[in-house]
């Protein structure tokens, strides 16, 4: 059977691809185009390493086909930051070091900045609730919550 | 090379002609069931049926207070549409159990009840809304309630080249209110040990006329268990009544013991989650 033609949209740029039915739109980002950012923790959809958007919904790209993607808008960790200036919760996760291996962190941005534009000033029960599809290993969580929320403070403020 | 084929038709007329056509079909709604079983090799389609590109199973509508909803609309959808979370609350928290917020991005209705898990979260909640589940087949459309299409696990009733289109939820009546409650040992990101949905309606003197009660994870298909309701119908559903009805839910149970839970723990809090449902549900319908 044929590859897949795919035109979609990705961080805002118009991208081509060809792939088989039975690649992951994790598989089409990390193998196909490079954008390892989207790591795979699981490939089952229960870790949230491999979190993207698409059409501004959040989403395991593991469990998404990569024909899927066709015609459709897709944000990743890659296009967070606006050139050489990181995203906020970006920034911040460095400053108080909310991170250790760095595994979940781009699926925890992805995630984390998601939910801010949905609710700038979300409860830390907000948080953890929509966070929890986005597993740690290293952190114990709380520098994460903590983060995110002091993040959504500064942002209102600014 | 992969020999999987994919398509995605944009009428349920030609996503029915694919399944039909094809043997070894499969459809794909948010594929949060299908890709998993995909790539574990427990499914080997031969061609994927998208059906996200039909406007008719991505929308939600509204017809004097009656709700048809999308057999594909994902779970964030839903719980984002306020009229559907005042009109069938219990419905609507028994798909945001669903997984994360991720998996609540991608997860339906309707995959969730043909996934035809004995333990899916949406299921008891539909069958005590009485949702009545719109199918399309080769032979034109048929209606069929909830709680007769999943019947046993992984199996459905749908035959050769059906498809479920939406499902239709009713205009709830004046002093009702549903709740969906499941056991599970975290607080997020489990699959129930034991679920519990309950629908319930009072005149206007606080006597209850019409109940439903259901269970799901306690056998192989989520069970509607008549005695609970008629504990409660009739009655002021009172603590008594509400302890009636929670002991017919222990005694319907018909559970399995996995690593889970036991028999015993299972049959045990059955009870205790339809009591809890059964609450919830009744300070819905008093303030209804
Ligand atoms: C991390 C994770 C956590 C989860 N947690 C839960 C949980 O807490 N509770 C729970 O109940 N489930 C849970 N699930 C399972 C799953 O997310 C749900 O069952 C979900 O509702 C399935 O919907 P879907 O749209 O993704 O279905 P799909 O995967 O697209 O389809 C599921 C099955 O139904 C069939 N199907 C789908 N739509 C139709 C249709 N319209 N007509 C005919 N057949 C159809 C498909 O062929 C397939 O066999 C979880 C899954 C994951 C990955
Ligand atoms: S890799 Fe997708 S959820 Fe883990
Ligand atoms: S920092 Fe290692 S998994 Fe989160």
């Amino acid at each position: 059977m044929a590859k897949h033609h795919v035109e979609t949209t990705i961080n805002g740029e118009p991208v081509e691809y060809l792939c088989e039915t039975s690649q992951t739109l994790l598989d089409v980002l990390r193998d196909e185009l490079g954008l390892t950012g989207s790591k795979e923790g699981c490939a089952s959809g229960d870790c949230g390493a491999c979190s993207v958007t698409i059409d501004g919904r959040l989403v395991c790209s593991c469990l998404v086909m990569g024909v899927e993607a066709s015609g459709h808008k897709i944000e990743t960790i890659e296009g967070m930051a606006d050139g050489e200036n990181l995203h906020p919760l970006q920034q911040k996760f460095l400053e108080q070091a909310a991170l250790q291996c760095g595994i979940c962190t781009p699926g925890v941005l992805v995630a984390a900045k998601s939910l801010l534009e949905r609710n700038p000033d979300p409860t830390e029960t907000e948080v953890r609730y929509w966070l929890a599809g986005n597993l740690c290993r290293c952190t114990g969580y709380d520098k994460i919550i903590r983060t995110v929320m002091d993040v959504a403070a500064e942002m209102r403020s600014s | 090379m992969d020999t999987m084929r994919y398509e995605a038709p944009g009428s349920v007329d030609e996503a029915v002609a694919l399944l039909a056509g094809a043997d070894g079909s499969r459809v794909m709604a948010g594929g949060t069931d299908l890709l998993v079983q995909l790539r574990a090799g427990m499914i080997s389609p031969t061609v994927v049926v998208d059906i996200k590109k039909i406007s008719e199973l991505t929308t939600v509508t509204e017809d004097n207070g009656a709700f048809t909803v999308g057999a594909a609309v994902p779970g964030a959808e839903l719980s984002e549409n306020a009229a559907l979370c005042k009109a069938w609350p219990g419905v609507v928290e028994g798909m945001d159990l669903v997984g994360s917020t991720q998996i609540q991005g991608r997860a339906s209705l309707g995959g969730n009840l043909c996934n035809a898990s004995p333990a899916a979260d949406s299921v008891p909640a539909m069958i005590v809304a009485r949702a009545i589940c719109i199918i399309a087949g080769p032979n034109g459309r048929r209606e069929a309630p909830v709680e007769d299409v999943a019947i046993a696990p992984g199996k459905t009733s749908l035959a050769k080249g059906e498809l479920l289109v939406a499902i239709r939820l009713p205009k709830p009546p004046a002093h009702s209110g549903d709740a969906y409650l499941r056991f599970i040992p975290r607080t997020e990101m489990d699959i129930a040990v034991v679920g519990a949905g309950v629908s319930l309606t009072l005149d206007d003197s606080g006597t209850c006329t019409d109940a439903r009660v259901s269970l799901g994870a306690v056998a192989a298909r989520a069970l509607v268990v008549d005695d609970a309701a008629k504990a409660i119908i009739g009655t002021k559903v009172d603590d008594a009544a509400i302890e009636a009805l929670g002991a017919a839910c222990s005694a319907a149970a018909t559970p399995i013991t996995d690593k889970r839970g036991t028999v015993e723990f299972r049959t045990k809090v059955s009870g205790v989650m339809a009591r809890r449902a059964a609450a919830i549900a009744l300070e819905r319908a008093r303030s209804n």
